[in-house]
């Protein structure tokens, strides 16, 4: 394989240095912090100025939904920026920039049109968009390429971008659009967020939403041309997407949203142009989107209320509860199968009603034992079973939980029964989920309804208050 | 699309039959040479245009997209680590990598709050920047041309290397692993035709049936990594999308059922391999992209003319039916008792 992509001829590999090899890293480090640098000054610059209107541009398309109109804007400006190449006879002008928006806003024009006009879905009309114009343009510029003036490189810098290369015009065009796409996200807001989230309202109060649309549009057409020079066709998209999206999963309202996105973007271009920069062989387009993936990454797992940690902690802990709970259901459940004559119950018992093997029910057991649920002894009694069996006594603690625990079992029972008409067969699943989050002031409410129900549907007794303050059923 | 195609002479040369369509075919050797390319186009967009008709059902047109860019670190671990440029580490890697995006991707989709479409650009972006990392540090001496990665080099397929087994001279290499490639996807496809076709439309159906859904979609996202991987260093990663759905889409304007659909991706992959390399060879660029260019046109045909759902037929239909007045549309849905 391969020998087609480890080409021929080498290319200058497109991680070029913004720092001269030879200095060590602390001193790196120095010239970058204290900014003395022209190039280094610049290049901070531009990457700040790009994660910041990438961030805000993103936040506002992830959350429409059009993640992805990034990508197929990015691949479908390489015409454009071919013509305004053909136009002008030079690299850097607003002529590129002029054909690269013109071009972008066709393919977007054209997905809509897609869209409207045959059964084609969104994500095969963004492929085909994407991928006829990418090839238009390669075609274009391997056409160019061969001609006399086509010689000079950094054409394709539009391909995977150079933060070298970086003129001052190429600033000046970036904090422009960083500007207008300022401009939108503050005067704008509330149109561009009812246009976003609701459009057939936004449309009935007299919102120009097709208008809002386009100039959405534009300005993302703006920012991925501005970020192209710097990190390419590809991984502008990342740009996009990823802090938006981390965002996404930091708040859910959506000026929040807006503003994280920007900062998030905007530190990671800062933190990758001074990685990129501390290293000598480090390109810096990736590795700004590295560094952004991993605040994403960080943010997904560890975030205090969303982050996948947190999660899988709480529902651990849950389960925990719940199994807890039903070993107490079990336990009381088989004291009432002998009246309450006795106190306590053997581990066998309990296996058997749990259908849980022996190892499984002593698991079940210490667990209790161990939050003092229960306490352990041996059985006292002179019966002929030559190892005696452990027998399970409630404390006080233990005892009020599991009435409480059958008690809401019972009254839900009832309350599907009696209020919401379920067969009495019907109703047993449905309890045995709410039994272990219904809150005090619900149950309070369910026996003012049923009028402090004493029997539940199958006959049985519903533990009371008084049952359970007094330590004992009578 | 292109205004300046007129206007700028020099860009468009002259059209001259003879060096088109003759001079390629004159010598032996010519004739061996761009055969061999003719022959790669037909099968990468034969073998792409198969399992995309199934791709575009399901909705997944962009994770050929996501995979294809996906394959990028696995390439740039297997030289790496082999420190060669050996097919089968080179293979391997690669599919491995692309199974993991599209994994990862799945993964993101079902376990976090993400939007599907937010959760596939964000992982395929950064399996791309790690991958072009891995190659700017470690790949300075592996020659590791991006800019092929993208939109690959047709042209150069009869360079490759000869493969050889037991002495017996089987061709290009690339023009091999693509064929017996293609010969796989044909095979699947056959063997595993209905399986295939009811998770891609009914997916509730294809559960209660008691087909193993999973499987059989982890099956097709290994076929697509396959392709994919096969395909690229002659298409690039990015043209590789274009061969996944223009097929498809472009046969859908003529037909609805999904046999239709997918034998028609054969005269298709023959129309845009040869056409894409007169066009090359006419305009003097490069070869994937003018396939593709060539597919574009015969997408706009049928968006333009097809008879299922062409908007020549939509015009005419609304110029035969004119439009229902309120009264015939309200009781063209009866309001049932």
């Amino acid at each position: 394989m391969a020998w087609a992509i480890l080409s021929l001829f080498t290319f200058p590999l497109h991680g070029e240095q913004i720092s001269a090899p030879s200095d060590s890293l602390l001193e790196r480090g120095y010239r970058f912090l204290t900014l003395s640098d022209e190039s280094v000054r610049m290049v901070l610059l531009g990457t700040v100025l790009m994660g910041l209107s990438c961030g805000i541009m993103g936040s506002l398309i992830v959350t429409r939904r059009l993640s992805l109109f990034g990508d197929t804007l990015s691949h479908a400006v390489l015409p454009g920026v071919a013509v305004g190449f053909l136009w002008s006879h030079s690299k850097d002008s607003w002529a590129i920039l002029a054909g690269a928006t013109l071009a972008g806003f066709l393919g977007v024009a054209l997905i809509s049109l897609l869209k409207k006009t045959s059964r084609i879905r969104q994500d095969s009309a963004l492929g085909l968009v994407l991928s006829g114009f990418y090839a238009l343009g390669i075609c274009m510029l391997t056409r160019i390429q061969k001609m006399e003036f086509g010689n000079q490189s950094g054409i394709d810098k539009y391909l995977f971008g150079q933060v070298v290369g970086l003129s001052s015009t190429d600033l000046w065009t970036m904090a422009f659009s960083f500007l207008l796409i300022l401009a939108l996200s503050i005067f704008l807001y509330k149109e561009m967020l009812v246009a976003g989230f609701d459009s057939e309202y936004a449309r009935s109060i007299g919102l120009p939403v097709d208008f809002l649309q386009y100039l959405l549009w534009l300005l993302l057409a703006f920012a991925v041309i501005t970020s192209l020079q710097i990190v390419g066709v590809v991984l502008v998209s990342a740009l996009l997407v990823i802090p938006a999206a981390t965002a996404t999963l930091i708040t859910d309202r959506m000026r929040p949203i807006l503003i994280w996105s920007g900062l998030l973007g905007c530190m990671a271009a800062a933190t990758g142009a001074f990685v990129s920069f501390l290293g000598s062989q480090l390109p810096t387009g990736p590795i700004i989107v590295l560094v952004s993936a991993s605040f994403f990454l960080s943010v997904l797992f560890f975030h205090h209320r969303n982050g996948l940690l947190f999660k899988w902690f709480s529902s651990r802990n849950r389960n925990h509860r719940i199994a807890l709970e039903n070993t107490l259901k079990a336990v009381y459940q088989e004291l009432e199968s002998i009246d309450f004559q006795k106190e306590s119950v053997s581990v066998g018992q309990l296996a058997k009603r749990r259908r849980a093997s022996m190892p499984q029910a002593h698991r079940e057991v210490s667990a209790l034992v161990e939050k003092q649920y229960a306490t352990l002894h041996a059985d006292q009694s002179d019966s002929p079973a030559s190892p005696k069996p452990v027998l399970i006594s409630l404390t006080p603690k233990g005892w009020g939980t599991a009435c409480r625990i059958v008690r809401n079992h019972r009254l839900w029972e009832l309350y599907l029964t009696n209020e919401a008409r379920y067969a009495a067969d019907h109703v047993h699943d449905d309890a045995e989920k709410i039994e272990h989050v219904l809150g005090e002031e619900t149950v309070r409410r369910i026996e003012r309804i049923l009028s402090n129900p004493r029997k539940d549907p199958h006959g049985k007794l519903i533990p009371s208050q008084r049952d359970i303050d007094r330590g004992f059923i009578s | 699309m292109s205004k300046n195609k007129k206007a700028e002479e020099p860009f468009i040369p002259d059209f001259d039959a003879v060096d088109t369509f003759l001079t390629p075919w004159a010598t032996q050797a010519e004739t061996a040479w761009n055969g061999q390319i003719v022959t790669m186009g037909i099968l990468v967009s034969l073998a792409c245009g198969l399992i995309g008709s199934f791709i575009v059902v399901r909705k997944l047109a962009l994770m050929g997209d996501a995979i294809s860019h996906g394959i990028l670190p696995g390439l740039a671990l297997a030289f790496i680590i082999m420190q060669s440029r050996a097919l089968f580490p080179m293979f391997f890697g690669a599919c491995l990598a692309g199974l993991l995006c599209s994994l990862c991707i799945e993964w993101l989709q079902k376990k976090s709050i993400l939007k599907p479409d937010a959760a596939l650009g964000l992982t395929f972006t950064t399996f791309f920047a790690f991958g072009v990392l891995l190659i700017s540090i470690y790949g300075g001496n592996a020659h590791i041309d991006p800019e092929c990665l993208l939109y690959g080099e047709i042209g150069l397929i009869p360079l490759a290397e000869n493969l050889s087994i037991a002495g017996i001279q089987l061709g290009s290499r690339p023009l091999v692993s693509m064929l017996v490639v293609t010969i796989l996807v044909i095979i699947s496809i056959i063997v595993f035709y209905k399986q295939l076709l009811v998770t891609s439309f009914d997916y509730t159906l294809a559960k209660t049936l008691g087909l193993p859904v999973t499987l059989i979609h982890y099956g097709l996202m290994l076929l697509l990594a396959l392709t994919i991987v096969s395909a690229f260093e002659a298409v690039g990663v990015i043209l590789v999308i274009s061969m996944l759905i223009f097929p498809s889409v472009t046969a859908s304007f003529f037909f609805t059922r999904m046999p239709a659909i997918l034998v028609s991706s054969l005269p298709l992959s023959f129309v845009y391999s040869i056409g894409g390399f007169f066009l090359a060879r006419w305009l003097d660029c490069s070869i994937a992209g003018a396939m593709v260019l060539v597919a574009s046109l015969c997408f706009g045909l049928g968006w333009g003319f097809g008879p299922k759902g062409g908007l020549a037929w939509q015009l005419f239909h609304r110029l035969k039916h004119p439009h229902p007045s309120i009264i015939e549309r309200t009781n063209q849905y009866p309001i049932k008792e």
